[in-house]
């Protein structure tokens, strides 16, 4: 399970395994979707497989989080989507009605962000060979003009921003999967980072990275970026947002909000002279009005992330080896 | 959550550094027995914000880590039988046993489940009467109570497929052995707030006379921690030994009366291994012969085997305090999260995966100390 966690063991997986069999350039870059040009024009290219349990959880479910989440990829890449695939794969006995509000849900999505479902396949597998359903989505989207964003262009002096409040995904739906029941709901982020994004470039069009810090959370995502860029980042512990409910589930769990996935954020790294522009976007834009500036990048400490406690402490901010569970006593 | 932000503000986390600084006139050399307190001075780097001449040392309070190999492998045995739900908190799973940990049995089929409560692995052996499922009752005197209350519910209600696999152990008797080692550094505690919270801390009176050592209940978060320090400080400058209790807002010097009558009716009291420690007499939990049904060890007929440690793992000594992490030869080379070669090193209580994870290194962690 490790391997599918986010940490340290799946990087080590791709790198050992994946990267060399497939011996691809554009693969090796490692970004959230890959970018390619054909005739002239830049084309994002970007794969997921969602495989949440249960598939239905607050603020979303698995179908919604399909679409979001490779829209997101494209997004991240400066992309404008053009179109999706959807390959179902359903487990023997699960409950058409479930996949009656799956398939709307995926339908409402890819409407929303505004780019069709071009194609797609289905199986079905034996009972017990499948945990009900598993999708996998493809997209493709026109990357913008003059935007050039990839994992290792971050450079000392950088500005780093966060879309919103981190962790609220992986809470939530830790929540519903254990049936931990708490004052408030806590519901996903799931959602496109589109018009977000589209704010930032906006005034931002030099943004140098982006991505969506999905499994493994925020931190995992920073440490990735530090190691592709190899230059330092540091981070404020008090200026990264975090709701408190998320904080306070995260406690009872033993959790780091940091390491929680999200799927409706994403954070980029702006050159400082469109910090304060790219800020002031995102935060005028809908749903973005958590956004903050959390760090910068350094030349120090390079392919380390380092964080400034609330204290006036540092630590050191680590990949996980696998994935968080949840404390003993 | 109020108290996440009272017990994490910078300014009067920054009052009592000063305090500290100017009641401690020598260097002294405390230990803070629990792991999670360990991990909350590393996670806020309250080490590198202390005055120079604090040191302070990382205690046996890590239950995971405690655990004896031997009952690791009887857990993975037991994991491997048909018809056998092995449940555990998630911690356990990554530690190494003899050959390999329970995650990879999970992998290769054994049914292995996170569970989050004693009581959760109670309600899958009433869901699935054909299968017997065995609760991995990891913990100190803190985690104790709710397996005794699962025990007690599946003796009343018939649950006969519930068994705990007991590993309990128990916090004054490693102190005692800690401060009765005629080479121990230790001059003030912090003792293990939650667990007191259940026991009280009656029981460390005797020894803080005994051993001459301030011990003072202390919390978890920063300023509970610092708190704890300052309190300590100022016992060992004004050469006093007595029990103190800095968590006033949870633990009372008898503890829960209800939880403590629970332990009593459902353990009994046995000689227990600690995993790099050794054999400490009366300091571990066993059934007590009217729940004895619900003993994995008893009911699955497992061998006692000693298993040796792997040489290179010097986990023992950074239980006892007497090394640092840092000062192990594997840490960082051999002996990663990755591939552990012991439990310090995996347990999220673990002094060793808490250096690593935060980034201690000998030249942060040494140099200072």
């Amino acid at each position: 399970m490790a391997h599918g966690g986010g940490g340290r063991k799946m990087a080590n997986l791709i790198e050992r395994l994946f990267l060399p069999a497939f011996d691809s350039p554009v693969l090796t870059a490692l970004g959230d979707g890959a970018v390619i040009d054909v005739g002239g024009q830049r084309l994002a290219f970007s794969t997921d497989t969602f495989v949440v349990s249960p598939a239905f959880f607050p603020g979303g479910d698995i179908g919604s989080l399909a679409i979001h989440g490779t829209a997101n990829d494209l997004a991240v890449c400066g992309a404008e989507p053009i179109g999706f695939s959807v390959g179902l794969v359903l487990e023997e006995g699960f409950p058409v009605e479930s996949l009656r509000r799956i398939v709307a849900s995926l339908a409402d999505a890819s409407g929303k962000v505004g780019a069709p479902i071009l194609t797609g396949d289905t199986k079905v597998v034996e009972r017990g060979k499948g945990d009900g359903i598993y999708i996998n989505t493809s997209g493709i989207g026109r990357v913008r003009q003059g935007v050039n964003v990839a994992p290792d262009r971050a450079a000392p002096g950088d500005v780093v921003l966060v879309s919103g409040p981190v962790g609220d995904h992986g809470i939530a739906v830790m929540a519903a999967r254990n049936g931990i029941e708490l004052e408030t709901t806590l519901l996903s982020d799931s959602a496109p980072v589109l018009p977000l994004v589209r704010a930032l470039l906006d005034v931002a069009p030099d943004t140098k990275v982006m991505r969506d810090p999905t499994r493994g959370g925020l931190a995992t995502a920073l440490c990735e970026l530090a190691i592709a860029s190899h230059t330092g980042i540091c981070v404020d512990e008090a200026n990264v947002p975090v709701r408190r409910e998320v904080r306070a589930a995260c406690e009872i769990l033993g959790f780091d909000p940091l390491y929680v996935a999200c799927e409706g954020r994403f954070l980029a790294i702006v050159p400082p002279a469109q910090a304060d522009a790219g800020l002031a976007a995102l935060r005028a834009a809908a749903d973005g009005a958590q956004a903050c500036r959390i760090g910068e990048v350094t030349a120090e400490n390079a392919g380390r992330v380092l964080l400034r406690t609330r204290i006036g402490s540092h630590r050191r901010l680590d990949r996980l080896s696998g994935e968080q569970l949840p404390r003993i006593c | 959550m109020r108290h996440l932000d009272e017990y994490r503000d910078p300014a009067a986390v920054h009052v009592v550094l000063r305090r500290i600084e100017a009641a401690a006139t020598r260097p002294w050399t405390i230990m803070e027995v629990c792991g999670g307190q360990t991990h909350s001075i590393l996670k806020f780097g309250l080490d590198e914000l202390l005055a120079a001449n604090i040191r302070l040392i990382h205690g046996p309070g890590c239950p995971v880590c405690v655990t004896p190999l031997e009952q690791i492998d009887r857990a993975l045995a037991i994991a491997s039988r048909p018809g056998v739900i092995l449940c555990s908190f998630g911690d356990m799973l990554r530690v190494p046993g003899s050959s390999g940990d329970l995650l990879s049995a999970k992998a290769r089929g054994a049914d292995v489940r996170i569970v989050y409560s004693p009581l959760d692995a109670l309600k899958i052996a009433r869901q699935e009467p054909q299968r017997q499922v065995v609760f991995f009752a990891v913990g100190f005197e803190t985690t104790a109570p709710a397996n005794a209350m699962a025990v007690q519910c599946a003796a009343r209600d018939g649950v006969a497929n519930f068994y705990l696999l007991m590993a309990h152990v128990l916090v004054p008797p490693a102190l005692q052995a800690l401060l009765s080692d005629p080479e121990c550094v230790i001059q003030g505690l912090l003792a293990p707030g939650h667990v007191c919270v259940v026991t009280g801390y009656r029981a460390y009176e005797p020894l803080a006379a005994r051993y001459h050592v301030p011990i003072v209940v202390t919390g978890f978060e920063p300023l509970d921690l610092l708190r704890g320090v300052l309190a300590a400080v100022r016992q060992l400058e004004g050469g006093e030994a007595h029990v103190e209790n800095q968590y006033e807002r949870v633990a009372r010097p008898d503890g829960n009366p209800a939880a403590r009558a629970v332990l009593d009716e459902v353990f009994a009291v046995a000689d227990r291994k600690w995993r790099g420690i050794g054999e400490i007499p009366a300091s571990g939990y066993v059934l007590s012969s009217v729940y004895a049904a619900h003993d994995a060890e008893r009911a699955f007929g497992l061998e006692s085997v000693t298993v040796e440690e792997p040489r290179e793992c010097l986990s023992g000594l950074v239980l006892q305090g007497r090394i640092r992490p840092t000062e192990c030869p594997q840490f960082g080379t051999r002996c990663t999260p990755d591939h552990p070669l012991g439990a310090t090193m995996v347990s999220s209580e673990g002094a060793c995966a808490a250096y690593f994870h935060y980034g201690r290194t000998t030249e942060t962690a040494g140099a200072r100390h």
